[in-house]
């Protein structure tokens, strides 16, 4: 057997690919959002499908968040799949109502008759110097909601995987895509499609120490505090990536802390009710017996937004994130 | 660089084809078969003694609140009238006579109300979205099921149904400029009934009409008696045709009232005047097609007692409904049964089983049913 041909990729290109890839293989896939088209997306993720497939399928939509969810509801309910692009996720509050009210619901509400296979594509997280509602981190509010799906990819080939997947999945996924690793590191892809399953996080370094559970731009954070607490302290850390928000892989969790009786979870989003805390409270409910030492946060401070000039002070970085794991591995 | 006057000037029509004495302007009519009148007249009927059968059931505890159609008849069904099976209807919250029409079984309607979720389920093969409750919400849905069908090559229309009050919402704005924009065949039907709970129409807009506000989406809005079921039938024939030959959307303004409460929660005589009430009675939809049936002596007999059988036996079929199995509620969230789910389904079959042993009785009455939006719970 010949190994699969990989090609190396940045995260757009790579989300590119992938929505090349399943529009080539399924003509109801469509692209609808704010200069998707000619433009090809703010952050170029679309960048040359409208050549290639046309406006009627990669529609630049007029500017108005609230239309381009409901309408791509109704394509939804009519067998379309349609993937969003919300220019920025500090601007899906003007469609939160179409989300919450209609996409997570219909299958419910129409007891199955209908569903929105649909996937919402959003720029999410600091680090890129940007303005207001250009920097925020908002996992929680989706998680939260029964019948959607959440996803964070952490870098250009899980990015490719999960995109595909999400696209192909019959359920409504808000997919969040870190500006900060947008073109942060380029890894090998391979050019056949490939899927990663929803609502599975992995095992991105094994260790028995402590567990350290990280997504989206915070994985990076959580490898390289895991480096220095092997090279300064000798502690071996597992490492998850999450992959998947909601559902959250509660198994794969409880089985690491289960291991290492210590847990850390990292994320950009505000402390308060965030994903670390439903993390937390499964860790409680899973492996309480196993714990050698609570569950510790690092995240964001309880604040709507800093402005870029503080933000480094704000978001967790690898030294926080090493001493909050030597503070548990202390107690 | 003089000021002038851009071109095109715009206009909005009214159409009204039968008075409120059931005389015919005879230039206007749509000449519909007499089956077709009698089909309309008996649907109007059934929409109005359902209403009041619904108003008692609710009274008596029977079904929960629902928002009654009394006086919107005829906007309802000379609308839905005009389309085909394979066209789609999508709801708001008060369209009990469309979806009848339509051919929802009037015990799921009931079901609805009763608070089963099962009532929300549209048959497979049928083209009708379920009740919208956030108003205005659905009509991006509407706007997304035309493109879709114009993306397949189907030539299937929309029609989706709002009030008065939707119109002040950025949904129904959004969904009628990218109706326009991408010039999909979507009919807009407005039942302005005057009032959004006690808000009244001056209040809601300064516009004179609704129908011009699709002027500003580059569509034609028409304004339409909406108590006279031959005016709305012509002109949702000519807007739905129009959607159906590829030319575009168009909003209908059908000039209404509400003749009775918002809700079976809410008491109107707070806001406003009885004589006001008295003076839209007179404008019956029932009232001046009955009389114009009349005319052409096409009025069956035995009418009213024949809807008032079939009304009964879906009374009966929807009061025989088995009670809800709880374990359902985890069916239709997800495609698949996620692990926390199937978790919590257990969870609650295990207390649903062991509260049994303990010898805990289920209550006997449902619950309380919660008022909809903005609405006060009445001891009524």
């Amino acid at each position: 057997m010949t190994a699969p041909a990989m090609t190396k990729l940045n995260m757009v290109k790579a989300l590119n690919w992938a929505l090349l890839q399943e529009m080539e293989r399924d003509p109801d896939v469509l692209i609808l959002g704010e200069d998707v088209g000619v433009d090809g997306g703010v952050f170029r993720v679309t960048d040359d499908l409208q050549r290639k497939f046309g406006s009627q399928r990669v529609i630049d939509s007029p500017l108005a968040e609230a239309a381009i969810i409901g309408t791509a509801v109704g394509m939804a309910l009519y067998g379309l799949k349609p993937v969003c692009e919300i220019q920025f996720s500090g601007f899906a509050f003007q469609c939160f109502h179409q989300i919450e009210n209609h996409a997570a619901r219909y299958r419910l509400r129409s007891q199955g008759r209908f569903h929105c296979q649909m996937v919402i594509r959003m720029p999410y997280g600091g680090g890129v110097r940007a303005l207001e509602h250009h920097t925020e981190s908002e996992e929680q509010f989706y998680a939260h909601v029964p019948g959607l799906k959440m996803v964070i990819p952490s870098g250009p080939r899980t990015a490719r995987a999960l995109l595909t997947s999400a696209i192909r999945d019959p359920d409504p996924v808000i997919f969040f895509e870190s500006k900060a690793l947008y073109h942060a590191a380029k890894e090998e892809v391979p050019e056949e499609p490939e899927t990663l399953p929803i609502g599975r996080a992995q095992v991105v370094r094994e260790g028995r120490d402590l567990t350290l559970v990280a997504y989206g731009a915070m994985l990076r954070v959580a490898r390289e505090a895991a480096d220095v607490l092997q090279a300064e302290d000798g502690v071996e850390t597992e490492v998850l990536d999450l992959l998947t928000i909601a559902p959250l892989d509660r198994e794969t969790i409880v089985a690491s802390v289960g291991k290492t009786g210590r847990a850390v979870v990292v994320h950009e989003a505000p402390r308060s009710f965030g994903p670390a805390a439903e993390i937390a409270a499964s860790i409680m409910e899973g492996a309480f017996l196993h714990l050698e030492a609570p569950v510790r946060r690092v995240t964001a401070n309880d604040v709507s937004f800093v402005g870029f000039a503080r933000e480094k002070a704000n978001v967790p970085d690898v030294a926080r994130v090493v001493a909050a794991a030597r503070e548990t591995l202390a107690f | 660089m003089p000021r002038t006057i851009l071109e095109p000037r715009f206009q909005v029509e009214y159409l009204s084809i039968l008075d409120s004495e059931g005389n015919l302007d005879a230039a206007l009519d749509p000449k519909l078969p007499p089956g077709d009148l009698k089909a309309l007249h008996r649907a109007m009927v059934l929409g109005r003694r359902l209403d009041e059968r619904m108003v008692r059931l609710q009274r008596q505890g029977r079904i929960g609140t629902f928002a009654p159609i009394k006086g919107q008849e005829a906007s309802q069904l000379g609308s839905v009238f005009t389309l085909r099976r394979t066209d789609w209807m999508v709801p708001s919250f008060r369209e009990t006579a469309a979806m009848i029409w339509r051919g929802w079984p009037i015990e799921k309607i009931l079901l609805f109300f009763a608070g089963y979720v099962e009532g929300g389920q549209p048959a497979p093969d049928q083209h009708d979205l379920p009740i919208t409750v956030p108003v205005a919400t659905q009509l991006p849905h509407a706007v997304g099921l035309a493109y879709a069908a114009q993306y397949r090559g189907d030539d299937a229309v929309v029609m989706a149904y709002f009030g008065d009050g939707a119109t002040s919402e950025g949904d129904f704005h959004e969904a009628l400029n990218f109706a326009g924009v991408w010039h999909v065949p979507v009919v807009f039907v407005c039942q302005n009934n005057q009032w959004a709970i006690s808000v009244p129409l001056k209040k809601q807009t300064h516009s004179k009409t609704i129908a011009q506000k699709a002027l500003a989406y580059g569509l034609p809005g028409i304004q339409v008696d909406g108590n006279d079921v031959l005016a709305v039938y012509a002109v949702a024939r000519e807007a739905v045709d129009r959607a159906r030959a590829g030319e575009g959307p168009t909003l209908i303004e059908c000039v209404t009232y509400r003749l009775g409460v918002h809700t079976t929660a809410d008491d109107p005589t707070k806001y406003r005047a009885e004589e006001e009430v008295r003076a839209w009675e007179q404008k019956d939809p029932l009232t001046r097609f009955r009389a114009y049936l009349e005319k052409k002596d096409l009025l069956e007999d035995g009418l009213e007692q024949r809807v008032d059988e079939e009304i009964a036996e879906a009374v009966r079929r929807f009061e025989a409904t088995p009670p809800p199995d709880p374990l359902t509620v985890f069916d239709h969230v997800y495609a698949e049964m996620p692990p926390h789910l199937r978790a919590q389904r257990d969870e609650l079959a295990r207390w649903l089983r062991e509260g049994a042993a303990t010898g805990a009785e289920a209550p006997e009455t449902p619950p309380r049913a919660t008022p909809m939006r903005g609405q006060r719970l009445t001891r009524r």
